[in-house]
């Protein structure tokens, strides 16, 4: 009864083209998802970002009965955006701060704790985390497990013992700098990047030998073309992202500095062309007046040489940010058949609303179709490259811009889509937020935020704050939309049984209907879910679903940090959003596993 | 309230602006250097050794900075200038914890206030010692006692220079510091 109630509120189906064909023209290349071992080793599932699982033991037929087989608690009530990653017959996740690791033993009886790693962050490092303490999970290659540290550790345990191989410190908190991405492992070097964007740092992405943690390359993301690593090789397919030290012209005397363009979200590594993709964040201070010009490479894309880092394309998804859009966001590798001739590509749900559909060999844009609401832009203009605006909607000191769309957490923040190979549509989980926004002056003080913004978020037109998007990539619109109440924080799992599972932040998770969206079954966990939800087959031969529970992040920090829902502007004003998230859920940190009877 | 003809209005205005003069708070013309700092003897609880409560030991040079309109605005023009508003909101809380509220982890009285802000403290609140004058400290931590309401409604800020936030400092019903905020897990040892 219940359930089918909570459907029917939420559900809204737009109709739009052929929902379910097979879609044999879309697929990720082997080489990137290979065929599925039944484990789930990354937070991603694969090179490719997929989140995609060929197991079908749970699906449409019977997901209904689908129940709790254990739990765990973490020990700490922030926001959970770790996924439990499995690898062998353990489970593994990492708390937020003080990010303690776990390994849980899949062959006995509730998954037992197996060890426990504490790495002791330095405590100082809560204050420069811009929101929540967040911690986005461990990876497992070759028997370790790498992770990262709130003040800016990448460690290496053994994944069997839980003893600490080697420990790497790569981000300094007085300088604002955090880590918060999960590490990626590939080609045996490990890459992470910092987080600090609101902090005035200047951002970068580096490579550590998986085997020592010793550094092999490091790029920056500001600066002269030699600490960017663009060299010969680089060439990027627009004219706007050609030229000598664009990252010092294209900013004020030494603006590049304290510029931002962090790296704290997704990864990805095409082993056939040897190049491994990663977005770049937010410009600092986000008040856009303070640096004229395109700021780059700020909310870019870059396809680097895997084991020089060597920039062989970029392309600036976002110039001159006015509005914190972030380019972190997934890159999902897949192989397609545009206008009649095969196209290797990278999908990514930009910040700024746009679903890019790229060449991952070369950097040009195929298209770039509005998945959100959006007021503040019209597109791309695909000869140029360059995003068209809407010239009314640009901030200026001293005065409050109102109705921005979409807004800093943009139409997508950090919590990823997955691509299905059985529908062949891209699972989008989102936000619809508007925002007014004031620019002002800011100091750069080191170690202290560099914003320069007063901001008050809203609900979209339609009045809920999240959204699920089914997306049709090929017809460039969408299969079916959810409407949530809430922001959709958490990320999206696709399976072969065609389900989709993903979590509101008021703590149910879901799984829908894959060709429909439609609800087919639903658990309330103990608090809002902002995580990564995994599936794996266990030592029983069994397909298990696995989600962290704990509201937090930048959407709820106001529970997770306590926050006093009168003040508008708090953090970073999504607190204007989410007032009534406090009357909805509590904070929390258990993990929840899932199995048929 | 100035009604009447227009000669009348710009009279009785006139008047106005000139009692307010008058009335003018006094101020310290030379405040103290970078390097000199305050010491208030402070507890940050309110339990002790013995039967009696902590000792407690202050100045009370506070009072004056509760009671002066200027020193809370320009308090609030500092809040912002050293970067207070990032982590804090306007006093919603972010990073750090709300200011607004009554709740307390470091003490709510403004020589609490002044310490945290020079010490800085342990979850990640940087110390501002040797960046912010003393003066320039109290003149803040006296503005954070108008976000709940702590100081006089006549001295507390009354209006926004940009978006606003929420009703003004002056406008905050008063809410008496109770100790216990939220304090961050600390790492299992
Ligand atoms: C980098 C972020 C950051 C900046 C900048 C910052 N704070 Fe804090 N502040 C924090 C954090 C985090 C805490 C909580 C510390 C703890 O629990 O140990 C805190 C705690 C406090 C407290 C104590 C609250 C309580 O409940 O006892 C006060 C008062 C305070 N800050 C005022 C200020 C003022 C005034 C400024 C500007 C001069 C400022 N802060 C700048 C992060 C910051």
């Amino acid at each position: 009864m219940r359930l089918a109630r909570l459907s029917a509120l939420l559900i809204s189906v737009a109709l739009a083209g052929p929902v379910f064909a097979q879609s044999p023209t879309v697929t990720p290349p082997l080489s990137a998802a290979p065929k599925d071992d039944g484990q789930w080793t990354m937070p991603a599932k694969n090179f490719a970002n997929t989140r995609y699982s060929e197991l079908n033991e749970i699906n449409l037929s019977n997901v209904a009965n689908l129940r709790p087989e254990f739990t765990f608690s973490l020990g700490v009530n922030r926001g959970q955006e770790s996924p439990a990653v499995m690898a062998g017959n353990t489970l593994y996740m990492v708390s937020p701060y003080p990010n303690t690791l776990y390994a849980l033993d899949l062959t006995k009886p509730g998954a037992p704790m197996k060890w426990r790693y504490d790495p002791k962050p330095e405590q100082a490092s809560q204050g420069v985390a811009c929101c929540d303490v967040v911690n986005r999970g461990p990876t497992v290659a070759d028997g370790k497990v790498f992770m990262s540290t709130l003040d800016g550790s990448i460690i290496a345990v053994d994944a069997e013992k839980g003893t600490m191989i080697w420990r790497t410190k790569i981000a300094d908190i007085n300088m604002g700098e955090t880590v918060t991405m999960a590490p990626f492992v590939a080609k045996g070097k490990v890459f992470v990047g910092n987080s600090g964007g609101e902090y005035g740092v200047r951002g970068w992405i580096q490579a550590l030998d998986a085997n020592t943690g010793k550094p092999v390359w490091k790029a920056f993301s500001t600066g002269p073309d030699k600490e960017v690593l663009i060299g010969p090789d680089f060439k990027p397919f627009y004219d706007a992202d050609k030229g000598k030290d664009l990252g010092i012209s294209t900013w004020p005397p030494d603006a590049w500095k304290h510029g931002g363009g962090t790296v704290w979200g997704w990864v990805a590594y095409d082993p056939d062309l040897n190049l491994l993709y990663n977005g770049v964040g937010n410009p600092g201070p986000w008040n856009s007046a303070q640096r004229p010009g395109d700021n780059k490479w700020t909310n870019s894309v870059f396809a680097r040489d895997i084991d020089t880092g060597q920039a062989r394309w970029a392309y600036q998804a976002t110039p001159h940010d006015l509005f914190d859009w972030d380019g972190i966001n997934e890159s999902i590798l897949l192989d397609i058949t545009w206008k009649g001739q095969p196209r290797k590509v990278l999908v990514r749900p930009e910040r700024n609303g746009h679903l890019y559909v790229i060449d991952r060999a070369t950097g040009e844009v195929l298209s770039a179709e509005a998945y959100a609401y959006t007021n503040t832009t019209t597109g791309v203009d695909l000869k140029t490259g360059r995003l068209q605006r809407v010239g009314d909607k640009e901030p200026s000191v001293g005065k409050v811009l109102r109705d921005v769309c979409p807004t800093a957490p943009g139409a997508k923040d950090w919590n990823p889509s997955s691509f299905s190979s059985s529908t062949g549509l891209l699972y989008i989980p989102h936000n619809n937020l508007c925002m007014d926004w004031e620019s002002q002056e800011t100091n750069y003080i080191a170690g202290t935020p560099f914003v320069g913004a007063e901001v008050r978020m809203k609900p979209g037109p339609g009045g809920h704050m999240g959204e699920v998007t089914a997306w049709n990539i090929l017809e460039g619109k969408p299969a079916w939309v959810i409407k949530e109440r809430f922001p959709v924080w958490s990320g999206a799992l696709s399976t072969a049984g065609d389900l989709v599972f993903y979590g509101d932040m008021e703590g149910w998770f879901k799984a829908v209907n894959a060709k429909t969206g439609e609800v087919v079954w639903q658990f309330k966990t103990g608090s809002g879910i902002i995580g990564q939800p995994t599936t794996y087959r266990g030592p029983d031969g069994r397909q298990y679903v696995a989600i962290l529970s704990g509201v937090g992040g930048w959407s709820g920090a106001i529970v997770s940090g306590d926050l006093d829902p009168r003040d508008g502007t708090a953090a970073l004003g999504f607190v204007n959003a989410m007032r009534d998230l406090k009357n909805a859920t509590t904070a929390g940190g258990m993990l929840y596993v899932f199995r048929l009877p | 309230m100035c009604s009447g003809s227009l000669k009348a209005l710009m009279a009785a205005c006139a008047m106005g602006a000139l009692l307010g003069a008058c009335q003018r708070e006094e101020r310290d013309q030379r405040p103290s250097p970078v390097a000199s700092e305050t010491r208030e003897q402070v507890a940050l609880t309110t339990n002790s050794a013995g039967p009696s409560p902590p000792e407690i030991r202050v100045s009370g040079k506070g009072a004056k900075y509760e009671a002066s309109a200027y020193d809370q605005s320009q308090g609030k023009k500092y809040y912002a200038w050293f970067n207070c508003n990032g982590c804090h909101s306007n006093g919603g809380g972010g990073s750090g914890p709300p200011l607004m509220d009554d709740r307390w982890i470091y003490g709510g009285s403004i020589e609490n206030i002044v310490q945290t802000i020079r010490e800085g403290r342990p979850n990640g609140m940087p110390s501002f010692r040797g960046k912010i004058p003393d003066e320039q400290i109290w003149q803040i931590a006296a503005y954070v006692r108008s976000m709940s309401g702590n100081t006089s409604s006549d001295s507390a800020p009354q209006r926004n220079d940009s978006m606003h936030p929420h009703p003004s400092e002056s406008r905050t019903p008063p809410s008496p510091p109770v100790n216990g905020g939220t304090v961050a897990p600390s790492p299992s040892r």
